[in-house]
């Protein structure tokens, strides 16, 4: 039998199984930790850390940080919301984030995220890189212009054989992703779509697929991301957002 | 306050969030009642006659002559507000910015499949009543202080009549989710 | 192509963790690493073509271009240019006919910058062909480029003749110096090498080891300072198929270079504790992990190794303790300071990109390929030899209470006697001063671009887990140095550089502050500008890894420090600019169509 333990976030006493990660426990416990590179299910890589909290006082990612019995977490302080305030800030000012001109304005997580935080406009000056569209795939489009390095697609998308489609390619801020160009000649209608479903922004489209839902119908809408964690426990008396 | 004196532009912007602005239905009215308009083309005065309380600014700086505005509109507003994403983040005009001036103007008057056997004599606009082309497009709060942003593209008209009427009134704004988006 | 290729993927088994080694191979035998090259890998190892492509763009001396039958990689630490390396570049890029980062029109020469190569006391450096060419002057350079052009060899490039110690030896022949300028219990030659493995271990259990240790109280000499003898502890009661000692000879923060001293001059000591953590663990495999910069010690090491075995002090029943056997081989880097971490380490030793790991688990539960894993620094494993023939009782006489023992210090800049010092913890950097003949001095950075810039007013603080710790990078500027331009901004790009790219904290954040601080540089700072460098700064303690961590470092110590010096920077009597500039805003599109700009 799986060992459940006990727990605090913000003080409140949660339960979890041993062994979940925090980000998981603690939406299990109707709290909300914001995470933009996690995906439940898959190895997890803090790579946005938006998902920091505070762990037994240390900063730590609660997406990668396995929770354990009496482990004291903090996560709605101010000083930690601001710090993933900065992060969506930061994530917005590296890339080119044009949303009235994304197809996934509306169902973006990073969008999304910026909603939640009320992030009006970033605190930093844009860089306005120059990247590429990569339009060379049959079954999918690349807009690097719009990819946040969250290493989902790395992680998740693979061939039959288990080789990696996706890749990081060079370091620091030149970091990009590339894609095998004969493994994704060869992709799958099913891959493809679930490249551009895995991507939290926009910058894996499916080929021919566009503004299937229209804009004012699509996730985060009409309720901030989050929303339907914290609808679990509604009487926990969380803004909602 | 007295009766507040509003003025509005649009630099690199579609005036999109001039329409935005428009859209309030009826209650165009009682935004008559409430503020007085100066230099805006809503009604077309095209110079500043006294100082004004509230500047909204539509459109980012893509050309000098956008930066002379903008830096009119600090000079006589005491409040700038960008309102739409193009103020905010330069919007869809920004998309040239990785790119240099060169390849743009070229593409645009040069090698673009519509002019590419047009223009044989390979001219470049270029009379001196003209504005130039900035090096990039400038988000406005990059060039002057702004003091408020008012997301979307446009801004939905919610958003721009409750901003509005909370800073009129000194209120803090309180609006729905779904009224703050960036598309 | 495709035969040489297939040759030096069968040399390493056809085997993905040892990615490395093969792309190391292709880089020195092509002198590029053709596609061709990454297609042939992809397809021996098994893996995807952009498995290989995202390990070979990671590490800075793997290049799709050719770089070169001759590429000269010219120092840019802080010290290169406090020793004329602007210079230096210049006289290069005229002599040879190109600028940097890119290759001469005959494809003899390519100019390429790097960053720090572990020869501070010896700069302006570059290393050409895996050769080091320290103490570069303008003549030198010039001199240089005559020779290459007038067909000589490698080896005939060489006219200073070779530096001293184990530098001058056959194996080695190296232009570099040690300039080991003082020797403590560390370093000290007077003990019988081979000793402790052949005579202590028979007497130890391997607990009695650890204990040993423990009681030592020594801590990690890379600069984080965990306690070596938990470390080891927690490696032992770990459970794996087999257990791993990795020995991080990759020092890579600016202003280090102790190890390579180390690895050149005392090689021995090392492998020896190595073989001591080994019984102490229970590990049977060592990987020497040993920077790219350092490659012209190979041979050197390797033969060693070898003699090792050859006096069964490495391979099976080492020492006639049956069932004690333990291996170790080499791994070189190419060209990445992050993976001085461990777990970046573990991750580049694999053939991946060194991007350190998320923890828990840590490398000592899950390392290696997954299986328990100590990583200690060169210098760390040397000082467990002495501690094994003296003990730890010894040991703890020397130092500090908090901080027992000795550290081997690497220090450069503006003093006379720059080089190695083995000095005992508790030392003050004003004594430090005093031993390396420093006057007139500004600053000290104790620990490197991510440890602290100290100013005169904290001299008497001492050297201590405690109070200024330290991996052993001090560098020393005097009174003419401009701290802001010369150092904190030196600095500020070497951590963007870098940078791994894999949080978004250090991937993005000092690139925001750098241009900050240019802001600044160019008088067109305000106030706010300081308020908002030290709010941003925060940001990166959410990283994953003391790269990304401290990356702020050289900004937020000298704004708290040195904050005189900013503030003769910006502009007073004005809240408001963001630097934008309209007169050059315009230039562009004016010179386009062809138009004056207004005045």
């Amino acid at each position: 039998m799986a060992k459940f333990i006990k727990f605090t976030i913000d003080g409140e006493e949660c339960m979890a199984q041993e062994g979940k990660y925090v980000v998981d426990a603690a939406r299990e416990n109707g709290i909300y930790i914001p995470t933009l590179c996690n995906v439940q299910g898959i190895k997890p890589k803090g790579a946005c850390r938006i998902c920091s909290v505070k762990i037994n006082g240390r900063l730590m990612t609660a997406c990668t940080t396995p929770v354990t019995d009496g482990m004291i977490i903090e996560n709605d302080h101010a000083d930690i919301q601001e710090l993933r305030k900065s992060i969506i800030e930061l994530l917005f000012v590296e890339g080119n984030h044009l949303c009235p001109s994304c197809e996934k304005s509306g169902s973006c997580e990073l969008q999304a995220l910026a909603y939640r935080f009320e992030m009006m406009v970033p605190r930093f000056p844009y860089f306005f890189p120059l990247r590429e569209i990569d339009a060379s795939h049959p079954k999918i489009i690349k807009d690097h212009n719009r990819c946040i390095l969250c290493k989902r697609c790395i992680r998740v998308i693979k061939d039959k054989d288990g080789k990696n489609i996706f890749a990081f390619r060079d370091r620091g801020h030149h970091t990009g992703i590339y894609i095998d160009p004969e493994l994704a000649d060869n992709l799958t209608d099913e891959l493809a779509d679930k490249a551009a479903d895995i991507c939290p922004v926009g910058a894996i489209l499916k080929r021919e697929s566009g503004f299937k839902t229209p804009i004012g119908n699509r996730k985060y809408d009409q309720e901030p991301i989050g929303a339907d964690v914290e609808k679990i426990n509604p009487s926990n008396g969380r803004k909602k957002s | 306050m007295n009766k507040p004196i509003v003025a509005t532009t649009s630099l690199a912007g579609c005036f999109g969030c001039h329409m935005s602005l428009l859209d309030i239905d009826e209650r165009i009215l009682h935004l008559i009642d409430l503020v007085d308009f100066n230099k805006s083309p809503i009604n077309d005065i095209k110079k500043f006659t006294k100082t004004c309380d509230i500047g909204l600014i539509e459109g980012g700086c893509c050309l000098d002559e956008n930066v002379h505005v903008l830096q009119d509109f600090r000079k006589n507003c005491k409040i700038l507000i960008s309102v739409g994403e193009c103020a905010i983040m330069g919007g869809l005009p920004a998309m040239r910015n990785g790119l240099s001036v060169k390849e743009c103007l070229d593409e645009a008057y040069l090698n673009g499949p519509t002019v590419k056997n047009h223009n044989q004599g390979k001219v470049m606009p270029n009379d001196e009543e003209l504005p130039v082309l900035l090096n990039k497009v400038y988000p406005c709060h990059e060039v002057v202080k702004i003091d408020y942003y008012l997301p979307g593209c446009p801004p939905r008209a919610d958003l721009i009549w409750e901003a509005l009427v909370a800073l009129i009134h000194g209120n803090e704004m309180d609006l729905p989710y779904e009224v703050i988006k960036f598309d | 192509m495709k035969s040489a290729i297939h040759k030096i993927t069968k040399t390493y088994h056809n085997d993905k963790t040892r990615l490395m080694d093969m792309l190391i191979e292709v880089q020195s035998e092509f002198g590029y690493i053709p596609n061709e090259a990454i297609d042939e890998i992809a397809v021996a190892t098994k893996i995807s073509r952009a498995d290989v492509e995202q390990t070979r763009s990671f590490y800075h001396f793997f290049s799709t271009q050719y770089t070169g039958k001759f590429a000269i990689y010219l120092n840019t630490s802080v010290s290169s240019f406090m020793r004329g390396r602007n210079d230096v570049a210049r006289t290069l890029e005229k002599e040879v006919g190109c600028h940097f980062n890119s290759v001469s029109k005959d494809g003899l020469i390519g100019l390429f910058d790097t960053s720090c190569i572990g020869m501070s006391d010896q700069e302006p450096a570059a290393i050409i062909n895996g050769k080091i060419f320290p103490n570069l002057t303008p003549f030198r350079a010039k001199e240089l480029v005559r020779d290459i052009r007038a067909g000589k060899t490698l080896e005939e490039l060489v006219v200073e003749g070779y530096g001293d110690g184990q530098n001058s030896s056959e194996e080695i022949k190296a232009v570099v110096n040690n300039n080991i300028r003082k020797i403590g219990p560390v370093l000290d030659m007077n003990y019988k090498p081979g000793h402790a493995i052949k005579e202590k271990l028979k007497q130890y259990t391997p607990d009695q080891i650890i204990a040993e240790v423990k009681a030592s109280n020594i801590r990690g000499r890379g600069g984080a300072g965990f306690p070596t003898g938990m470390k080891w502890e927690l490696c032992r009661k770990a459970e794996g198929k087999q257990k791993y000692i990795f020995c991080n000879a990759d020092e890579g923060e600016p202003g280090t270079f102790k190890d390579r001293v180390i690895l050149t001059q005392r090689p021995k000591l090392l492998l020896e504790g190595m073989v001591i953590a080994a019984y102490a663990v229970g590990a049977t495999e060592g990987i020497l992990y040993i920077r790219h910069e350092y490659k012209y010690l190979k041979n050197y090491l390797e033969n060693l190794i070898q003699g090792a075995h050859e006096r069964n002090l490495l391979g099976k029943n080492i020492a006639g303790i049956k069932g004690f056997n333990f291996d170790i081989r080499i791994q070189y880097g190419a060209g990445a300071y992050v993976c001085g971490e461990e777990s970046a380490l573990i991750e580049s030793a694999e053939g991946k990109r060194g991007e350190p790991r998320d923890r828990p688990p840590f490398p000592v539960e899950k390392g290696y390929l997954d299986q328990p894993t100590i990583v200690n620094n060169v210098e760390t494993f040397c000082a467990v030899v002495k501690i094994l023939l003296n003990g730890g009782e010894w040991y703890k006489s020397f130092g500090t209470d908090d901080s027992t023992g000795t550290k081997v210090l690497s220090i450069s800049g503006d003093c006379k006697f720059p080089g190695v010092y083995e000095v005992e913890w508790g030392f003050s950097v004003n004594d430090i001063c005093e031993m390396v003949g420093a006057d007139d001095v500004q600053a000290v950075q104790v620990g490197g671009p991510s440890g602290s810039l100290v100013d005169p007013g904290d001299f008497d603080r001492i050297l201590s887990y405690g109070d200024l710790s330290t991996g052993g990078s001090l560098m020393i500027f005097n009174a003419g140095r401009d701290i802001l331009e010369e150092v904190v901004l030196n600095f500020t790009d070497f951590f963007i550089e870098e940078s791994c790219g894999s949080c978004s904290t250090c991937r993005v954040m000092p690139v925001l502050l750098r241009n900050k601080l240019k802001k600044i540089l160019d008088a067109r700072g305000i106030k706010q500008d300081l308020k908002d460098m030290e709010e941003w700064g925060k940001v990166l303690k959410a990283s994953r890894c003391g790269l990304g961590q401290t990356a702020a470092n050289p900004i937020l110590t000298s704004l708290k420090n040195f904050r005189y010096l900013y503030h003769k920077k910006i502009q007073m009597g004005t809240d408001f600019d963001t630097g934008f500039d309209l007169k050059a805003a315009v230039i562009d599109a004016s010179e386009a169509v062809g138009r004056m700009p207004e005045a």
